[in-house]
């Protein structure tokens, strides 16, 4: 089986942000970015589909020139090749923008199956790879905990997350997109050799003229969304900051759960 | 501004999702702002006694899409039917609140009936007579507001929390009916059933403490600390879903959209960041102490006492104070 598997690279979480000076978006000089979370367990299911059936695993991947070391990692991870979609036509883009990019390029390959994290963690629309899906006129599903291949690559069945802790599961036919979840499985590191390897492997650029793609229907020209601004949150309610070193801070923060919010004895 | 609001509603075993409510008091408040009226529809099959329940709002009317094929949500049933009444209508906003279940099919609907998308809003604003969206970006730690471009329908989810369902104008509207046109191979997918995903065996719910710790504790080998706090002040141990996921601890420990809803007495976040998913989970929480390195975390924003530190610190400094108590 054919796969394709859509990775994007975010902003480390744990990094410290900071709004530049436009206030339109994080300083991103200033930030090391990484694989988005839900993509790195979409990847891991890719690979594990594509060993059980003797295929594949193509990477696709829209963003700046740096997305290639997203991709070279995947390719480390056992990726085969990768295309990328680095030209600045394609970038900033909401949802359906770059989900009808990506649809074009993965279009091109033919592949069996798009594999994609279920959100990313910038922008969070949680949409793209169902617009891909919608693009190609295939079944999706989003927030996707289990799959399983039956008999014959024609159809599987899938886990959904529901709130609340519950799992519906449910039949799709193939070719479809899955929206893979956090949690699916446990994602593998890269060993020496993959990442030797990954070095020879082909990392495809495509332009919009490669995808017949009209410039004013994607990336920037091509949203209906544009973000005018970004901020911290305001307050709701207005936290008691507890002050000192580690023990201080300790010592201060018992005492006000027992003598003030009275939730300790 | 022309056109209606419709409100797609979210219901399972004959109840509203809370978040319907929600939805329906956003689409008020945009009426209210642009001048327009709200339509609350839903889609099902048995849908009266909800349809009637929805009709006790102060909105417009009530459309109701009844079809056996409706009776479990697909992604593809939902679009199937709903967009070419979008086409048709045009409403200027198809709203809905912002559930595991929208995320799954508005990006379709709205792709098909060619509109704009805004997922997860939190609210809006008029900037110089234009109207615009705030939504959280990067995981909650930003607030970003987006302006749509374009001529189109406007489809919206609408973040848990980000409007009262208590504020919900009530009145009295119509039901009309309305029978899509469907076929089984529209549907996209074939519902088999509806599973737990944990065994439950820890119900947090009953815990007047939780010791919560999320992906800054590290790793399952440095959670020995937070046990032993979580004994001495007498609480439960739960976590934030990566705590889970990394398979540092079971999965009926996790608090959440995906798992416990908790209300305790006193819920301690520890290296929690505060994202949405887990607020939901134990936004309830009478008095809730945060303990994270990062002053801006959105923990901070809901959070009655703040400590900024490094929690495998200020951890162990809790538990040799409780046991200086102790005697
Ligand atoms: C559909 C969906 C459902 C989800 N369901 C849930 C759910 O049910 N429950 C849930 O929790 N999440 C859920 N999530 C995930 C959620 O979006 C967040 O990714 C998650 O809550 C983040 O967990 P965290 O705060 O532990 O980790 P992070 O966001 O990585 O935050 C770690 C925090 O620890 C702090 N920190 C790091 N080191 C230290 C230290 N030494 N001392 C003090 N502080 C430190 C950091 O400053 C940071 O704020 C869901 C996501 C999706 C898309």
């Amino acid at each position: 089986m054919k796969i394709a598997v859509c990775v994007k690279q975010v902003p480390d979480p744990e990094a410290r942000l900071r709004v530049n000076r436009e206030g339109t978006w994080i300083d991103e000089d200033e930030v090391p970015f990484v694989l988005n979370e839900s993509d790195e367990y979409a990847v891991e299911e890719g690979l594990r589909l594509a060993e059980s059936t003797g295929g594949e695993v193509v990477a696709f991947s829209l963003g700046p020139d740096r997305t290639r070391e997203a991709v070279r990692k995947v390719l480390a991870l056992g990726a085969a090749r990768a295309v990328v979609l680095t030209d600045p036509a394609f970038q900033g883009g909401d949802a359906m923008a770059t989900g009808r990019a990506l649809a074009a390029a993965i279009r091109k390959e033919g592949v069996d199956l798009v594999l994609a994290g279920s959100q990313s963690g910038d922008q969070g629309f949680a949409a793209t790879a169902s617009v891909i899906a919608g693009e190609l006129g295939w079944p999706h599903a989003w927030l996707v905990m289990g799959v399983e291949l039956e008999p014959g690559n024609a159809t599987m069945k899938i886990k959904r997350e529901m709130e609340g802790g519950v799992n519906e599961s449910s039949r799709l036919s193939l070719p479809a997109v899955i929206e893979v979840q956090a949690g699916i499985n446990h994602p593998r590191y890269a060993s020496l050799k993959g990442i030797m390897a990954a070095k020879k492997k082909e990392i495809a650029e495509r332009s919009p003229a490669d995808l017949g793609l009209d410039a004013a229907k994607i990336g920037r020209a091509g949203s209906r969304l544009e973000t005018v601004a970004v901020a911290l949150p305001e307050s709701g309610r207005e936290v008691v900051w507890i002050e000192g070193d580690a023990a201080a801070m300790a010592k201060a923060l018992i005492e006000k759960l027992q003598n003030e919010a009275r939730v300790l004895r | 501004m022309s056109g209606k609001i419709w409100v797609v509603v979210q219901h399972r075993d004959g109840k509203l999702h809370r978040g319907s409510r929600e939805a329906i008091a956003a689409g008020q408040a945009l009426a209210a702002e642009i001048g327009s009226a709200v339509e609350a529809v839903i889609l099902g099959s048995g849908v009266e006694s909800l349809a009637g329940e929805l009709a006790g709002f102060a909105i417009e009317s009530v459309r109701v899409l009844e079809h056996a094929l409706l009776a479990e949500y697909t992604p593809g049933g939902y679009v199937a039917a709903l967009a070419p009444l979008v086409r048709s209508h045009a409403p200027a906003f198809v709203i809905s609140p912002h559930t595991y279940q929208a995320a799954d099919f508005l990006p379709r609907l709205a792709q098909a009936a060619d509109g704009a998308l805004v997922p997860e809003a939190i609210g809006f604003l008029r900037v110089e007579g234009e109207l615009q969206w705030k939504r959280p970006v990067l995981g909650g730690k930003l607030h970003a507001r987006v302006r749509v471009k374009g001529e189109g329908v406007i489809f919206v989810s609408i973040q848990s929390g980000a409007f009262s369902a208590d504020s919900a104008k009530v009145g009295s509207a119509p039901i009309q009916r309305e029978a899509p046109a469907l076929d089984g191979s529209q549907l996209m997918r074939e519902v088999l059933g509806f599973e737990r995903a944990t065994t439950d065996q820890v119900d947090l719910t009953k815990a007047d403490i939780i010791v919560a710790v999320g992906r800054g504790v590290g790793g399952a080998d440095k959670l020995g600390p937070v046990e032993e706090l979580a004994r001495l002040i007498g609480g439960e141990i739960a976590a934030s879903r990566p705590v889970i996921d990394s398979g540092w601890l079971p999965r009926d420990r996790q608090v959440g959209s995906s798992g416990q809803t908790v209300a305790p007495k006193l819920y301690l976040a520890l290296g929690i960041s505060g994202a949405i998913q887990h607020l939901v989970g134990m936004k309830g929480s009478s008095v809730i102490a945060a303990v994270n390195k990062d002053a801006t975390a959105p923990i901070f924003k809901i959070a009655t006492y703040g400590c900024v530190g490094d929690l495998h610190e200020i951890v162990p400094a809790l538990s040799q104070v409780l046991r200086e108590r102790a005697g």
